[in-house]
């Protein structure tokens, strides 16, 4: 599944998807980003609730499909002028990390 | 090895805004010399890792990368402070970083061990007060 349509089966909130059609493949949570670098793989939804400009270098060096920002937070505005620019799609739901990761897995299941 | 390709940036220190420039442009680049996906994220882990490194703890330095036919190198010197322990330094979840650093998301310790990770070899020399130096290679 595409990060499009990823973003329309879960109803999260699209902020930006400059890169539609990266493929959308497991889930990885965190908020401390070498962690991130580290550990999510390749194509990964990555939930966070770190939001700053960082966030989104993070998300093109580590090729997830999308940033989820949880709880309801929004990027701030270099962050998503970075974002639009280097292609890293982000979405935002009110919903928790753990309640966002259960979501994500009934669909991708 | 003159045929080598050498990328070259200046790593601004404390500049949270533009850190991770100089990684993004080298994936940029050797995406588009045509290397394997897999290749180009682990350069762009370790090399992002050191950058961010010398713009949290050294003021900023230098980064070279050379692409040769069997590997990629990246260099990474700075005239900071110095490492006092590498053998610490390298332990995953181990830093110095502020409380400030850590609330913009850095500071999990585990820079040092990823850029071991994804590389094939890395050197550190330090001596303090002086800077550090950082070789890594990534075998093609």
């Amino acid at each position: 599944m595409n990060a499009e349509a990823f973003a329309k089966k879960t109803g999260f909130k699209t902020v930006c998807i400059p890169s539609p059609d990266k493929e959308v493949e497991g889930v990885y949570i965190g908020d401390l980003l070498s962690w991130v670098m580290g550990k999510a793989e390749q194509g990964n939804v990555w939930i966070t609730i770190m939001s700053n400009i960082n966030t989104v270098a993070v998300a093109t060096l580590a090729d997830t499909s999308c940033i989820l920002l949880a709880e309801g937070v929004m990027p701030d505005e270099n962050a998503l002028e970075a974002a639009k620019t280097k292609g890293v799609n982000i979405l935002s739901t009110p919903l928790s990390a753990y309640e966002a990761a259960m979501k994500i897995s009934e669909l991708l299941r | 090895m003159s045929d080598n390709l050498v990328f070259r940036f200046d790593v601004q220190g404390n500049d949270f805004t533009s850190a991770g420039q100089a990684s993004v442009q080298v994936k940029k680049n050797l995406r588009q010399l045509g290397l394997d996906a897999d290749t180009i994220r682990r350069v762009s882990i370790a090399m992002y890792e050191g950058e961010i490194n010398m713009v949290i703890h050294a003021g900023g330095g230098v980064a070279e990368v050379i692409v040769s036919e069997d590997y990629i190198e990246i260099i990474l010197e700075d005239r900071g402070p110095g490492i006092k322990d590498i053998d610490q330094a390298m332990q995953a979840g181990y830093s110095t970083a502020t409380e400030t650093i850590r609330s913009l998301g850095f500071g999990a310790g585990m820079g040092l061990p990823n850029m071991k990770k994804n590389t094939d070899s890395m050197e550190i020399t330090s001596t303090i007060d002086v800077g550090t130096r950082i070789v890594m290679r990534v075998m093609l």
